[in-house]
């Protein structure tokens, strides 16, 4: 499919450049024109066609239907899905958190949702295409989709409601006023400049992301040795997927910026399953992510969370270590 | 009469690029109208809106989770 942009880039570097296809900085800088490249295009095509399925399903009809429906303990499966379809904002995880309680879905329900939102996210499946192809990607959608499925549902068991703020208790108490809400009517073609717009907007936003991330792994393409992470730092011993998951929950990074170097890791000797394990703690639980939950959870509650859903996530890249 | 434009969110880029799209339309088309930001999380509940930024004009929410298009911002306001 992108056996085209293979030879722009082996001719743009190879013959324009003139710089050599067997050196170092020939190899890394032919891999960052191409690889670039690459994602851009795949960013785009998956945000626009996220896009799309979004106007369709607005998050208050997800909220509805997981609400009228008695889906016998499937709820879990679907709010875990539903937050896989829409994208991804963390300031919109606190007002998402207290529309789906406050519309009286339980609150595992709701954690489901709120672990898979970030976790399958549109920049987060295009980079993974990109990098890992279309097995790996479906691996990484479907367990992120399972994870959410499992950890909501293991949440839902503890009882864990006195465990929000004391306001959001309140909210809970108190039906609030509904403020009226004038419904979209606008046709898929009026709405489509505005779907080409946002696509464009997050492919800005993410850029910058994404051309320091494939940087990066162009460079420890080019000069991290063969197998490095398999001789220097123990390769595909068990521990070091908790070793990866403990070190990646506190960071915060760009799924577009963290990829491309998983690559490189993956390239150089590091097992498929623990790479991802990396990356679904970095972009799943993060410390900005906690300080926005601490308005409306307690930090014993915010623990729990971090804590079941780092648990699962370890768990995870174990089990793909032994299937991969 | 004048108009009371309120835009909630908490502060993410894109609440920031629909406060500059509705201020741009508004000083440009000379549009009477006062507007507030509204970054208080828990105001922000009190209008029931679930993905942010949001765009509330005279009490009615007409955008939220999206940044609109001047055109569209001007269309609501007219």
């Amino acid at each position: 499919m992108f056996d085209w942009l293979q030879h722009f880039a082996d001719w743009l570097i190879y013959s324009v450049f003139g710089i050599g296809a067997e050196t170092h900085l020939g190899v890394a800088l032919n891999f960052f024109i191409y690889d670039t490249n690459k994602i851009l295009i795949l960013l785009f095509v998956i945000v626009f066609i996220m896009g799309i399925v979004n106007t369709y399903f607005p998050i208050e009809r997800l909220k509805d239907y997981l609400n009228r429906k008695k889906l016998y303990g499937l709820e879990y499966f679907f709010s875990s899905i539903f937050g896989a379809i829409t994208p991804f904002c963390s300031c919109s995880s606190v007002p998402l958190f207290i529309g789906f309680v406050q519309g009286g879905i339980p609150l595992g329900v709701t954690f489901s949702f709120l672990i898979t939102s970030p976790l399958v996210n549109e920049v987060a499946v295009a980079m993974f295409i990109g990098m890992f192809g279309l097995k790996a990607t479906l691996i990484y959608v479907v367990s992120g989709i399972l994870l959410g499925t499992i950890g909501g549902w293991l949440l839902g068991k503890f009882n864990l409601e006195p465990l929000l703020s004391d306001w959001v208790k309140q909210i809970l108490d108190n039906n609030m006023q509904q403020a009226e809400f004038q419904e979209e009517k606008r046709t898929f073609y009026q709405r489509l400049p505005e779907i080409t717009n946002s696509a464009w907007d997050i492919v800005k936003g993410v850029l910058l992301y994404v051309i320091i991330g494939i940087a990066i792994g162009a460079a420890m393409h080019g000069y991290v040795p063969e197998n490095f992470f398999n001789d220097y730092l123990g390769g595909g011993e068990w521990w070091t997927v908790p070793l990866a998951v403990i070190i990646a929950v506190p960071m915060y990074a760009n799924a577009a910026g963290i990829v491309p170097v998983i690559e490189v890791f993956v390239a150089k000797g590091v097992p498929l399953g623990t790479a991802i394990a990396f990356m679904m703690a970095t972009v799943g639980l993060s410390i900005p992510e906690a300080t926005l939950l601490k308005k409306v959870m307690s930090l014993k509650l915010i623990a729990i969370f971090f804590g079941v859903v780092t648990l699962c996530i370890m768990l995870s890249g174990f089990v793909f270590n032994i299937l991969l | 009469m004048s108009k009371v434009i309120k835009i909630l969110g908490t502060g993410c880029p894109k609440c920031k690029s629909m406060t500059s799209v509705v201020n741009d339309v508004v000083s440009e088309n000379n549009i009477e109208a006062t507007i507030e930001k509204v970054e208080d999380i828990m105001e922000i509940m009190k209008f029931n809106v679930m993905s942010t930024p949001a765009l509330v004009i005279d009490d009615v929410i007409t955008i939220k989770g999206r940044v609109p298009s001047k055109a569209e911002v001007l269309a609501l306001l007219n």
